[in-house]
């Protein structure tokens, strides 16, 4: 087997990589060469990364020297940064969260993302006939979504929307301008959280300094959220309005209905499953999977965007369906640790792609598919720039 | 076949798929864990989408025990 588990690289933006796709055929759970002379598991079958991710003897904890995402990409790593530790510290510290992203409280701010969704728009469309999409609309709706969670005040939102920006460029920046910008909005978030020291507001900083987190704990909720819900919700309204623009018929379905909305977005969610590490895992102790034995201190990576392709579980695959109802892939993962604020990610795709599909019927690619930069190197899949006219 | 569903808050993460799979079942309380609305669905659909609320909720926190009808013949758990 000449697969390599960590080159993830996507060379079809329709498609997970051929070879992974090879490997959930021919060997779903795989010890492949990996990097530094180490191995890791692939795995591929749905059923089998579900098992995995729910089993928390595959440990997330970063601070083990030898697991797959240590000293890996999440810049700054935090004190009680969630995504990095395992329960019973991790469902501690997620518990007293997971209030701010139930089902109600996301669906009520609809209002704010329909306001937040139309000023990009209007600043897009503005006396123009044409623009790159993903610096006017795919990152400002996420940076303003998540503005308006940690309350940014008005007149901070252009320093926000900026330096978001450059921080979730990772294929075109000059690195050091990205290193500048991280550092610009820890400091802005720190001061944020002194300032709800002092006086608390309408926020999830002030309620969660209320419900007892500390402001370190505070400073690395707020760049948590910005880590995890901007640049990949950006990459998904980028995909899902590329999809659309090249496939006419995809998008004529819900110009005729657009109830088929929503599950046209959960069914773009399982196809491009843009997190390609979200299922890293060190293996704490023995065990089993798909019949084969996982040694304790081996890597194992839950290949999701394979496993969300997995026949046995979404019949023709390979089609997109947006009547196909499936809200069990793992787009956002699977376990005790998917994603927080998955259901803020629907809302903004789904207000994105109704305002879009009502406000700019003429929108068309001004670049066929195979010209189009994509980040094919992670860690999330997505686009870099895409040039739009209407 | 009757059914019970049985919902576990120690292990929730307030993910509220079940909310979105079975909303006539399941709610979510203002801290997120998971509320069971209606512990006992008596149609085959009610029991089909209590299932799928199963199927989807990422921290395997809620079972559906069915059983037959007094009466009846052999049963299954879900």
């Amino acid at each position: 087997m000449t697969v390599n588990a960590i080159q993830t690289r996507r060379t079809d933006p329709y498609s997970p990589p051929a070879e992974h796709l090879e490997l959930q055929g021919d060997e779903p759970v795989a010890f492949l060469d990996w990097r530094d002379g180490r191995k890791a598991w692939a795995i591929t079958k749905h059923a089998d990364v579900r098992t995995m991710l729910s089993d928390v003897r595959f440990s997330s904890d970063r601070s083990y020297p030898d697991h797959p995402a240590h000293g890996g990409y999440v810049p700054g790593a935090h004190k009680g940064a969630i995504i990095a530790i395992d329960p019973p510290e991790h469902s501690a510290i997620r518990s007293r969260v997971m209030n701010e992203f139930t089902v109600k409280k996301i669906s009520l701010m609809r209002p704010r993302i329909e306001e937040i969704v139309a000023e990009a728009l209007d600043a897009m469309l503005d006396g123009k006939s044409e623009a790159e999409l993903v610096k006017e609309l795919s990152l400002p709706v996420p940076a303003m979504a998540i503005a308006e969670l940690l309350g940014v005040p008005y007149e901070d939102h252009e320093f926000f929307e900026h330096n978001t920006a450059i921080f979730a460029d990772s294929s075109h920046t000059d690195p050091s301008q990205r290193v500048e910008a991280i550092g610009k909005l820890r400091d802005y978030i720190s001061k944020l959280v002194d300032a709800r020291m002092d006086a608390r507001g309408n926020d999830i900083l002030s309620r969660q300094l209320d419900a007892g987190l500390d402001a370190e704990e505070a400073v690395g909720l707020g760049f948590l959220l910005l880590i995890a819900g901007h640049e990949t919700t950006a990459n998904m309204i980028s995909l899902s309005i590329m999809t659309l623009l090249d496939k006419p018929d995809l998008l004529q379905q819900l110009r005729d209905d657009p109830s088929l909305i929503p599950g046209a977005v959960e069914e773009l969610l399982r196809y491009f499953t843009i997190a390609e590490v979200g299922g890293l895992r060190l293996a704490t102790t023995d065990l089993e999977i798909g019949g084969k034995r996982i040694h304790a201190g081996d890597a194992v990576y839950g290949l999701t965007n394979t496993a969300n392709r997995d026949p046995e579980v979404f019949p023709d695959p390979h089609t997109i369906d947006f009547k196909r109802g499936a809200r069990n892939h793992m787009a956002f993962g699977f376990g005790p640790h998917q994603c927080l604020g998955q259901n803020l990610a629907r809302l903004e795709l789904v207000v994105v792609l109704e305002q879009v599909i009502q406000r700019v019927p003429t929108l068309r690619l001004l670049d066929p598919i195979s010209a189009i930069a994509f980040k094919e190197w992670g860690p999330n899949y997505g686009i870099s720039e895409l040039r739009v006219a209407w | 076949m009757s059914a019970h569903i049985v919902a576990k808050r120690e292990t929730c993460i307030g993910a509220g798929q079940c909310v979105f799979a079975d909303p006539d079942a399941f709610d979510q309380d203002d801290d997120g864990w998971v509320v069971v609305l209606q512990a006992d669905p008596a149609s085959p659909d009610a029991i089909a989408r209590a299932k799928e609320a199963v199927n989807v909720c990422p921290s395997r926190s809620i079972s559906v025990l069915t059983r037959p009808e007094p009466g009846a013949g052999t049963g299954e758990a879900g």
